[in-house]
């Protein structure tokens, strides 16, 4: 029998019947991603509990509160005790009276924020601050303000203070965009990067390029499984963001999901772009560490990017998750539009486009 | 030696550039003067000028020791490799063009793969089934290679041997025209190795043709139909097992190590000088092989009474005395000048 009458033979064998959608190479490729996945209890863990924790820890370590206690040391001498029951009228400040010596040590070290000592007779007062810390600047002002109306001074003008405080303008506000922008880039990378290096060093890469596999099938896969992994992890931080901390998303949800799946798919680009090469683990994470270093720092996770020089703005504003954590602080907490962030998603589209056609180009089978 | 070579008796510009239903096809795999240089300093040429012809139906086995260039030549056959220079000819068709109607006709089994630990068994096929056109369900490619039970476990959890099967399992659920295999049985153990060979032998029996690699002596003389004897990059000798052996001139081997004077047959015995046997009746070529003295005879009951009387009067006394039927070890031995287990030494 030749090899053609054999292959008629075998189609008359086993009629040709229309595949189903779990047969696709896609499909299967997603769910053994999926699968795979949700098999290694510590990468779920990572992906989906470290972002809560970093929440929780820095909502914690930066949560607003009114300023309760001022720390205010006296210089021991014999006007200590007059300007500690001056201060000891209001209860904000915690007054300690000790030596000199010690008022330094404990000033530099920050149990203080502001020691007052007198000389001379009439006595007058000398505030030592560190006017580069914003706690001990207010000291100063409050000490003296005590002080003064302790030594008889009159209010000219009667004032009120009509307290707020809303949700958008606390810490916590400003960190759940960043540690959302933080989230999609180091799963980005995570997920498609590693996943494919490790893949290649599997010799899996190879084994499927022996097959009739269809190449774009296999990266739409690693892309779809990425796009689908993210949703709970993204989920998971803004519901927990929302119910803890009460933190108020004041854009549209169709604008906020815009922005994560074009990050997500920004950033997968940018994994892809790293692994397309790399032939070690240690490659790769170096790899990965050098493209995220710089935005942990300059991208404005944590505090805003405008505190670095002017001179170095226009490269921040390029880097890849700059204009990702601006467009979501822009959407969430002021409510803009995606057409005010036009600029930005161009930003992003760009680095998507440009890092998935130089990958594909350079990418490394085997 | 010569009449064993298989000449390709059509030149490749003859062949047929595509599949035409109803006409025999010459062969499954061609290739001439493979060329695979790897550059470097220095360059490494691991195939140097190599040719093959496969014919339907058989199992064709690349023999030869780590490093002849077994791997580069079946990938370089598989399509995964590129070749220096060369033609390579697989099911009639050439790689480089239309890839994928060649992908959908062959299976393929590394001699290295990770699967994904986390997948079952039947998870790893049904993926690679839906690679495929057509083919096997991933249900019947577990039973051909018997792992049944084992359909629901984790790839991690397989041993060697049922990994190595899964492999070849991930090769047939494309049910393949043509299966290449890369050292095959490679560190397993000897059940393994025959459940292994007889999943080789059924795919065989259906027809299909097989190309496998191997180091292995004994694989190759049972499992094969032709072998091509492969070192430092060429086909040293290609035929049957049968033919490669009476290539010989001696189908027999008498062995033999000398004791010493003290009656123990240790490593310090003298070791005879060849010549002294060479004249002796039906023996065809005498060697030293780590202080064996290996005579391959045609007629061993001629040869024995002659050596065990040489012996004699030469007064060395025999620590041990075996004869054999000559092997493909014995082939190896005498066109490399070396056993297929030894490393290559820098002089040679």
């Amino acid at each position: 029998m030749t090899i053609a009458e054999r292959a008629s033979s075998a189609v008359e064998e086993r009629p040709p019947r229309p595949r189903r959608l779990i047969d696709r190479a896609f499909v299967q490729l997603v769910l053994a991603r999926l699968r795979e996945f949700f098999r290694e209890p510590e990468a779920v863990f990572w992906v989906y509990i470290f972002p809560i924790l970093m929440v929780v820890g820095l909502g914690i370590a930066f949560r607003n509160q009114p300023v309760e206690h001022i720390a205010v040391d006296v210089e021991s001498g014999p006007q200590s005790a007059t300007i500690a029951s001056a201060l000891g009228s209001n209860p904000r400040f915690v007054v300690t009276t000790c030596d000199a010596a010690d008022c330094a040590t404990r000033l530099r070290t920050g149990k203080a924020q502001l020691v007052v000592s007198a000389a001379g007779n009439p006595p007058a007062y000398q505030y030592r601050l560190d006017p580069t810390r914003p706690e001990s600047v207010l000291a100063r002002n409050a000490a003296d303000d005590a002080l003064q109306r302790a030594a008889g001074r009159v209010d000219r003008v009667k004032t009120a203070d009509e307290t707020m405080s809303e949700p958008g303008g606390r810490y916590v506000d400003f960190l759940v965009p960043g540690l959302l922008g933080m989230s999609l880039m180091g799963g980005g990378l995570w997920g498609v990067g590693f996943v494919t290096v490790d893949m290649r060093i599997r010799k899996l890469l190879k084994r499927f390029l022996a097959t009739p596999m269809k190449k774009r099938d296999f990266l739409a896969a690693i892309m779809a499984s990425r796009m689908l992994f993210m949703i709970p992890e993204v989920l998971v931080l803004l519901v927990f963001a929302h119910y803890v901390f009460g933190v108020f998303y004041y854009g549209s949800v169709w604008s906020l999901v815009f922005l994560i799946v074009l990050g997500a798919l920004m950033f997968s680009g940018v994994g892809l772009l790293v692994a397309s090469r790399a032939k070690t683990v240690e490659a790769v994470s170096g790899l990965m560490n050098l493209v995220m270093l710089p935005m942990w720092m300059l991208s404005g996770i944590f505090f805003t990017s405008d505190r670095f020089p002017a001179a170095a703005q226009p490269l921040i504003k390029i880097l890849p998750l700059t204009p990702l954590i601006d467009a979501l602080r822009a959407v969430m907490l002021e409510g803009s539009s995606l057409s005010s962030q036009a600029a930005r998603i161009t930003i992003m589209a760009a680095w998507g486009v440009l890092s998935f056609a130089v990958a594909l180009r350079i990418f490394r089978w085997q | 030696m010569d009449g064993l070579w298989t000449v390709p008796n059509n030149s490749p510009t003859a062949a047929p550039a595509a599949v035409s239903y109803g006409c025999r096809m010459p062969a499954i795999i061609r290739c001439q003067n493979l060329v695979k240089t790897y550059e470097g300093r220095p360059p490494v040429e691991a195939v140097r000028g190599l040719d093959l012809e496969v014919e339907e139906g058989e199992c064709f086995g690349l023999l030869g020791p780590n490093g002849a260039g077994k791997t580069t030549t079946i990938e370089i056959l598989e399509g995964l490799l590129s070749p220096t220079s060369g033609m390579v000819e697989v099911l009639g068709r050439q790689w480089g063009k239309d890839d994928d109607a060649l992908r959908q006709r062959i299976g393929i089994s590394f001699q290295e793969t990770k699967l994904s630990e986390k997948l079952s068994v039947r998870e790893t096929l049904a993926l690679f089934r839906s690679f495929y056109r057509r083919g096997i369900t991933p249900a019947e490619a577990i039973e051909r290679v018997e792992l049944a039970e084992k359909a629901k476990t984790w790839v991690g959890k397989l041993s060697g041997g049922q990994k190595q099967r899964l492999a070849v399992a991930c090769a047939l659920v494309g049910d393949p025209e043509l299966l290449f295999l890369d050292e095959p049985t490679t560190g397993l153990d000897p059940r393994s190795r025959r459940q292994l060979w007889e999943i080789i032998r059924s795919y065989r029996q259906r027809g299909r043709t097989i190309l496998l690699t191997t180091h292995y002596l004994d694989e190759a003389e049972r499992l094969c139909d032709h072998v091509a004897i492969v070192d430092r990059g060429k086909v040293i000798a290609q035929g049957t097992p049968r033919e490669l052996i009476i290539s010989l001139g001696s189908e027999h081997v008498i062995e033999f190590t000398l004791g010493d004077h003290s009656g123990n047959g240790s490593s310090n015995a003298p070791v005879p000088d060849t010549e002294l046997f060479t004249q002796l009746p039906s023996v065809r070529s005498v060697h030293n092989d780590h202080g064996r003295t290996c005579l391959s005879v045609s007629e061993p009951h001629k040869a024995l009474p002659a050596l065990l009387d040489r012996l004699e009067s030469l007064q060395l006394p025999l620590a041990s005395l075996t004869t054999r039927h000559a092997s493909l070890e014995d082939v190896f031995v005498k066109l490399a000048g070396r056993r297929l287990e030894e490393e290559e030494s820098p002089s040679s």
